[in-house]
């Protein structure tokens, strides 16, 4: 225990095993929190075209627009192992073809320092809404709701799905005129 | 007569400990693998763990963070979920978020991805005249992180010890020269 080495090696080791136990205990404090708050989505216009599908296969789809509110307090989720918030609002739906669609019309990233106050109003979404064929029109039944990934510094990865969906149908009619 | 004993105690005393020496580090290899083995069967993933090589998923991960993955066939592909996925014909898998999924009844599923870090889907990655990835393609599930590099940014490391682990994967060769250096170590040193 007398050289200059064998002093670094074992400092090092015993850091190394500090640390171990340091990520050990991030993660065990926080591994059980529930990290869901309450959402509120609110949708004001809804709009359906349908055209060739740019995005990727070239098929007459379904193209929905939605315009929409957004509130949320993602102040309570933050803590010491939470390095990030994936934010992604999507629209669930059923149609004759597909069982079960869902699509990710926005989303956000929210780190920890940043505001934590969600207050969108009139929010177009980021993504097109591009339907697998034509089963948007006259649809009954597509469901909004606002989910976060949370990215911890050690720890398991969670989807959180946000309490206050909205469900909302879209019209019968396509819209012919070129306003958005 | 007598120094012609001695010495041949001195060379039997050499011999045990090297098979000793030996035999130690064919145990620390072998308990390796095995808890590396049964880590593969508990998640049901061919690499259960994954260092991350691309800044396509930044802020969330950069290059040299740690990723915890499982492949339970029975878990249902959704939104927002992180896959690691090889496209067709490419051996680097990708690891990227779950954009679009249209799932049919029977539960064929066909699904679309985006990094976070990029502008667009990753149709532009995808097979020429491919859409949609399918079950088939996806190799794993992230399930847990290990920002390593959260701790070591703020010392200012992430330069060098990010650029050993991104070495030791893009460089097989270096991983094992590595491997036999430490054995090499474990070997020579008696303690």
């Amino acid at each position: 225990m007398n050289t200059v080495l064998s002093r670094a090696n074992s400092l090092f080791a015993f850091s190394l095993s500090v640390m171990a136990a340091l990520t050990f205990g991030c993660f065990i404090t926080t591994a059980f929190k529930d990290r869901r708050v309450p959402v509120r989505v609110h949708v004001s216009k809804v709009m359906l075209k349908n055209v060739d599908d740019f995005t990727g296969p070239r098929e007459r789809s379904d193209l929905g627009f939605i315009t929409f509110d957004l509130s949320a307090d993602l102040q309570p989720i933050f803590d010491w192992n939470v390095k990030q918030l994936f934010l992604y609002l999507s629209a669930e739906y059923a149609t004759k073809s597909n069982a079960l669609n869902q699509v990710v019309l926005w989303d956000k990233i929210v780190l920890r320092g940043e505001n934590p106050k969600l207050n969108l109003r009139d929010m177009k979404s980021k993504y097109f809404f591009f339907d697998d064929g034509n089963g948007l029109r006259a649809n009954k039944n597509i469901t909004l709701t606002l989910s976060w990934n949370v990215v911890p510094n050690a720890g398991i990865l969670p989807l959180v799905v946000g309490s206050g969906q909205v469900s909302l149908p879209f019209p019968d009619m396509y819209e012919t005129t070129k306003s958005y | 007569m007598l120094s012609l004993d001695f010495l041949d105690d001195v060379r039997r005393m050499n011999k045990r400990q090297l098979y000793y020496q030996v035999l130690n580090f064919g145990m620390i290899v072998s308990s390796a693998l095995m808890i590396w083995k049964g880590l593969m069967v508990v998640t049901g993933s061919e690499s259960p763990i994954v260092v991350v090589l691309s800044g396509s998923m930044e802020p969330a991960f950069h290059r040299g963070d740690l990723l915890f993955l499982t492949n339970r066939v029975e878990d249902p592909i959704r939104v927002g979920e992180i896959v690691v996925f090889r496209i067709e014909g490419r051996e680097i898998p990708i690891v990227h978020r779950v954009l679009k999924i249209h799932e049919k009844a029977n539960g064929d599923i066909k699904f679309l991805t985006k990094g976070d870090n990029n502008a667009v889907d990753d149709r532009g990655l995808y097979k020429q005249g491919q859409h949609w990835l399918e079950k088939k393609d996806v190799v794993g599930r992230a399930r847990g992180s290990l920002l390593l590099t959260f701790c070591l940014f703020h010392l200012r490391f992430v330069p060098y010890i990010g650029i050993v682990t991104i070495l030791m994967n893009d460089y097989p060769k270096f991983k094992y020269a590595v491997l036999f250096l430490l054995g090499l170590f474990v070997l020579v040193h008696r303690e």
